[in-house]
This record gives C-alpha cells, structure tokens and sequence, in this order.
C-alpha cells in the first residue's frame, strides 16, 4: 500500500501530468492563432481519436491477452447510436428521406448521447462475449471478427431503416465545429473544436490507466501471462476477461461516437476489418502493451498517412530532375513497408511496454521499474 | 420451385468451389505453423491483378494462365520467407500481426500500381462460354469449378498420403519439433505448403474473376475470410474438411442471396424482405455457431493442451 502511495508521488509520474496539461495548453492557445483549416487540427481531431480506439484495444491484446479483431464493429454500434439520437428533429425528414423520417422522433444531448454509445457497444460485448470469450486465441480473433461482420449487415438491412437508415449515411448531427463558441451572430468567439475531442479521448484514457493501474489491471496482467497459473491464483478467468471485453468495447464505441463526429457523415460499410487492421496496426507500432505508445503511434500513424507523407502522392520536381514512382497511392506503399519493417524488427514497437513516467526517470538516471523485459 | 432455386443453386456449388481452392490453402498453412495467413485472400487477388496486367500487356491468354499460376505460387513462397520465417520463434500472436501487415501491403501496393480503379478481367475463351444446363443458363467456368475442384484435390491428398513431402508434411504438422529432430527440413516443407497453397489460390482466381469479371484492391478480402471459415467449419487442418466446409458455405450464401425471390415465390414472404444484404453475414454466424457447438469443425482431431 505504502508503495503505491510513494508510485503515485513521484517526480515522474508529476512531470508526465505537467507535459500532458501543457500539451493541452498548446493545443487550446495553437486553436485560437492558427486558421482552423490547418492540417494539424484535423490530424489532432482524427488522432485522439484513433488514440482511443487503439488503447482500448491495447486494454485487450496488450494487457489482458484476448486477441480480438472487433473492434470496427463496436465503434460501428457507437457512431450509429450517436448519430440516431443526436439529429435534430428538425433534420430528420432530409436524413431518413427514404423512411419517412424514421422512428426515434427526439434527441439527446450530445455527450449523453456519447455515453449512450459506450454503453450500447458495452452491451453487445456482454452478449458476444458469452460465446466468444471461451475461444482460444486466434479462433477468437476471427469469431470476433466475423460478429463485426454481421453487426455491418444488420446495420444495413433495409427493414432496419427506420432506426438506421439502412445502407444510406447518417448525417447532420452535432460535429467537432460545433463545440465553437459562437457569438449571436454566428461568429466564433473561442475556439473549441479541437480541444474537446482531445479532451474527451484523454479523460477515457485517464480511465483506462487506473484501471490497467489498479488490481483488477493486474489481474488482467496476470491472465496475459499465464491463464492457468492466474487461475489457480484465484483471479476468476471468465468475469475478469468479460470486463475486460466489455469495457474496451465501452470505449470502442465512445470512439466510434467521435470518429462520426470527425466525419461528420456515419455508414456502415466504411467500418471493415480493414479499420480493425489499422488499428490494430497502430498497436503494434505503438508497442503491444503500453498506453504511451498506443496514444504516440495513433498520431504518428494519423499524421504521416493524412498529411506528411501526401507528398508522396504528388509529382515532385527537383530542379529539372523529376522523382521516379511518385503518383497517387505511394505513400500507402511506403506507409505499409514502414509497417512491415517495425512488425519484423522492431517488435517492441514505439514504446515496448514503458509508459511515459518510465521513460521520464529513465532520463532522471533512475532504474526503470518492469520496463522492456521481453 | 425447382427452376428458382437451380441457378442459385448452380452458382453456389461454383463458388463453393472455388473457396474450397483457397480454402486449401488456409487449412494446410494452420495445419503446419498454426497461423492464420491472413494475407491469403490478398494473394489470390493479386493473381488477379497480374492476370490483368499481362493479358494487357499482350502475352497470349494461354500462356497468361501457366505463367500467371507460376508466379502467385512464387509470391508465396517469397511472402512466407520475408515475413514468416523471421518469426517462427516469436509468439504466435506476431506472425498473425505480420500476416495481417503482409495483407496491408499486397493491398496498398495494388491501389498503387491499378490506382484503386477496377480492373476488367481478360475473357478467357470457351470458360467464358454460356451453356445451358437443366434449364438455366450460366458460363461454362460454373460447370468446370466443381470439377476441377474434386480433380485437384483428389491430387493433393495423394501428394500428402503417398509421396515423401506429403508424409513429412503430415510429420510436420503432428508435432513441429520432434520432426525436426528426426531429419526434416522443416523450411522446405513449409515452403513447399506455402508454394501448393498459393498456387490453388492462383488457379481459384482464373477461375473466380472469370466468373465476377473485374478485379480491385479489396477483392481478395471477402473471398479470402470466408474460405478461411470453410477451412474452420470443415476443421483446420482438415483437407476433405475445407472442401466439404466451402461448398456448404458457397452453397449457402449464393442460396440467401436468392432467398427473397425464392421465398416470394413459394409464397412464404409477401414482399421483398432484404435478406440477401445477410448473405456475408451468415457466413459468419456459422462460424459461431460451429466454434461453439464443436469448436475443431466438422472433421477436425481433438486437440489436448497441457499445462
């Protein structure tokens, strides 16, 4: 007890809240001077939220050891309950032309709404997973995979339409631009369409660390590292790996939730395995077990394919030379290659298993408590 | 009745076909390295594409096809070293993430070179031919799948019982190490199963694309996870167990697709219901339903774990 106490104090972990509140500093002042069609707000906006994405996952493949590949299907399940109840009423006639304006007729506020999708993908969760979790390892990867398939056919069936507008998108709700402050003539009086989703993704994370830093999180460590010996230490595999489930799944979809709001429009056929694969991808980049590395790599990964590496995309002349093989996709070769490269040789990832307080008294010389051991 | 459900029928049973050669594939690599090869399915695509581009190109169909089988077994076998071999001692769940990349890259690297456009598949004389068979009309290519299907694999599984790689392959797959120690080249019997795999998977696209006439970047995927629930519903590892799993798969998703004609007709349904947006979707649950009524499939061995 008195251990964690002293944990909980120390410089470390101060200076690592100290440049997260700084970072969120930046960001809200950048907001406020920079024109907001910058291309760094929307990699923020896309960031925070595939940095959701990719530590809820985390919570799952990298510290309880369950392997799945549903996480498109849960944020699927979040960014249509969102959309459905967050719509004017007003709207609903243009959104659900073809289903006479659908039949939920009210809407939520926006972050009960949020909530609403968290919880609906946390509730599907519990129903997967009673099959599910029984599965070893990669049978469970691709039952996870199949029942993200299926949530993506029934969310387009036509006799659905009503509430999901079957195969046409979801438009008009609430998005990022409209946490702006505006004035009573429409103008924005403070900027706030980049800082709320940071802040949002960042109080979930917040979430996550306690509870990865609690006993239960070290239960969850505990499976991940031998099943059979953390049940014979009494840890109760089936509820604990159901949590677990659950509450990434809860966070899969408060992510699903933002990821409308970053699009602005929801469909259901954009959310395939390839979305699970990329996030999955992020991960590993990232380093399979760390939430440092997780959140890193989402911007990384966000920044590099929306906008440092577009470059690639376009033909460059230097002086009268004119580079070989650029044209439109050869950022994605050169993205997947990179990826390729970090899955083979550099399987620790970004960070490996260290977290930002380690690395911080690493540089403070200080011996890293359980950092990279495999 | 009979005449509604004969063409679906008839469809499925080619589809079901040509997911049983890919199929074959997934199973035989479960069976050695116990990894799902997710970038399968790409592979098969990219076999596709590369048919496109030399037929383009203007090499004669005939020699396109040899050619075009000859190289996807090669992407095989060049994937398997590349990106499996480094990790044969890593955790399984790396070579999955590897695999899983692997799949990525084949698919960007095609958006690259097409330009994420579709790609219109060379007409292959005679296969492309209609023929009408029992009242319904289709291309030659649905009648031969089957066929060429049963012939193929009846080879594979004499490869397997009665020639040396076949029974060091059957080695391999029992018990990895143990094999090793007694003198098999375990590189070359993986390769040999990547080198087999892929090259049924070169023979399912001529013969897929034929059928479905244009190619894309993400046309592998689908084909390529559900041949690998065939392979899981037949029970991995299992060759006659990934056929029979592929027709009942092809069958039966060809069979929803027609199910709201089908249906109407027989005067079950009064109107169109929607139904065939499931016929991804069921495949799927099958695989529930099997991984959690009899999780190693229909032909698949009990498997023991110690501590």
């Amino acid at each position: 007890m008195t251990e964690i106490k002293r944990k909980k104090l120390d410089s470390a972990t101060v200076i690592s809240i100290v440049i997260v509140l700084a970072l969120y500093v930046a960001v809200f002042v950048a907001e406020q001077f920079i024109p907001a069609t910058s291309m760094l707000f929307t990699v923020i906006k896309k960031g925070a939220t595939y940095a959701l994405v990719a530590v809820s996952m985390n919570l799952l493949n990298g510290f309880t050891g369950i392997f799945s590949l549903g996480q498109a299907g849960f944020m699927l399940i979040g960014a249509y309950v969102y959309g459905i109840f967050t719509i004017p009423v007003i709207s609903r006639m243009d959104v659900y032309q073809y289903y006479n304006g659908g039949l939920v007729q009210f809407t939520l506020p926006v972050f009960v709404a949020m909530l609403l999708s968290g919880l609906a993908a946390a509730f599907l969760a519990l129903l997967i997973g009673l099959p599910v979790l029984r599965l070893k390892s990669d049978y469970l990867a691709i039952a996870t995979l199949g029942f993200a398939e299926i949530i993506r056919a029934l969310f387009q069936w036509d006799k659905l339409g009503p509430i999901t507008n079957g195969s046409n998108m979801l438009r008009l709700f609430p998005n990022f631009n409209d946490f702006n402050i505006r004035n009573a003539d429409g103008q924005v009086v403070v900027y706030l369409s980049t800082l709320v989703p940071l802040l949002i993704a960042g109080v979930c994370i917040f979430v996550i660390i306690l509870l990865i830093n609690s006993t239960y999180g070290r239960a969850l460590r505990a499976i991940k590292d031998d099943e059979i010996a953390a049940e014979a230490m009494g840890i109760r595999l089936a509820s604990h790996k159901r949590l677990a489930f659950c509450i990434s799944s809860f966070f899969a979809g408060v992510g699903g939730a933002m990821l409308a709001m970053y699009q602005t429009t929801v469909q259901a056929k954009s959310f395939t395995t390839a979305m699970t694969y990329e996030i999955l991808l992020i991960v590993v980049i990232g380093g399979i077990g760390s939430v440092t590395g997780s959140c890193l790599s989402s911007f990384l990964f966000v920044a590099c394919s929306e906008w440092w590496l577009r470059f690639l995309d376009q033909k460059q002349v230097i002086g009268d030379f004119e580079v070989p093989l650029l044209r439109n996709g050869f950022r994605l070769v050169v993205f997947s290659i990179i990826i390729m490269i970090v899955v083979l040789f550099f399987r620790q990832g970004i960070m490996g298993r260290k977290e930002l307080p380690d690395l911080i008294r690493q540089l403070q010389g200080k011996k890293v408590k359980g950092g990279a051991s495999k | 009745m009979w005449n509604t459900v004969f063409p679906y029928l008839l469809s499925g049973i080619s589809v079901g076909g040509q997911y049983a050669l890919i199929a074959i594939g997934y199973t035989m690599v479960y069976g050695i390295l116990r990894l799902i090869n997710f970038a399968h399915g790409d592979v098969f695509m990219v076999a596709g594409i590369i048919m496109v581009y030399m037929a383009a190109s203007g090499v004669p169909l005939w020699l396109c096809i040899p050619l075009v089988l000859v190289l996807t077994a090669l992407i095989g076998f060049v994937i398997e070293r590349v990106a499996y071999k480094p990790l044969r001692s890593a955790p399984r769940m790396s070579a999955m993430i590897s695999a899983i990349g692997v799949s990525y890259t084949l698919q960007n690297l095609v958006l690259y070179v097409t330009g994420g456009l579709n790609q219109i598949y060379p007409t292959i004389p005679w296969i492309s031919d209609s023929v009408t068979i029992f009242g319904a009309t289709t291309k030659m290519v649905t009648v031969i799948t089957p066929i060429l299907t049963i012939v193929l694999v009846v080879a594979l599984v004499a490869l397997i019982n009665h020639t040396k790689i076949g029974m060091a392959m059957r080695a391999v797959s029992r018990d990895f190490e143990t094999s090793q120690l007694m003198g098999i080249k375990i590189n070359r019997v993986i390769s040999t199963t990547f080198v087999i795999g892929t090259f049924l998977a070169g023979v399912a696209s001529v013969l897929y694309f034929t059928n479905y006439t244009t190619v894309i970047q993400t046309s592998g995927a689908m084909p390529g996870l559900k041949a690998f629930v065939a392979a899981v519903f037949g029970g991995i590892g299992s060759i006659p167990g990934a056929v029979v799993g592929a027709f009942i798969i092809g069958i039966a998703e060809n069979i929803i697709k027609g199910l709201d004609i089908i249906l109407f007709k027989a005067g079950i349904i009064g109107g169109p219901m929607g139904l065939a947006t499931f016929s991804d979707a069921f495949t799927f649950a099958l695989l529930i339903i099997i991984l959690a009524v009899k999780p190693t499939g229909l032909f698949g061995e009990k498997i023991t774990d110690k501590v």
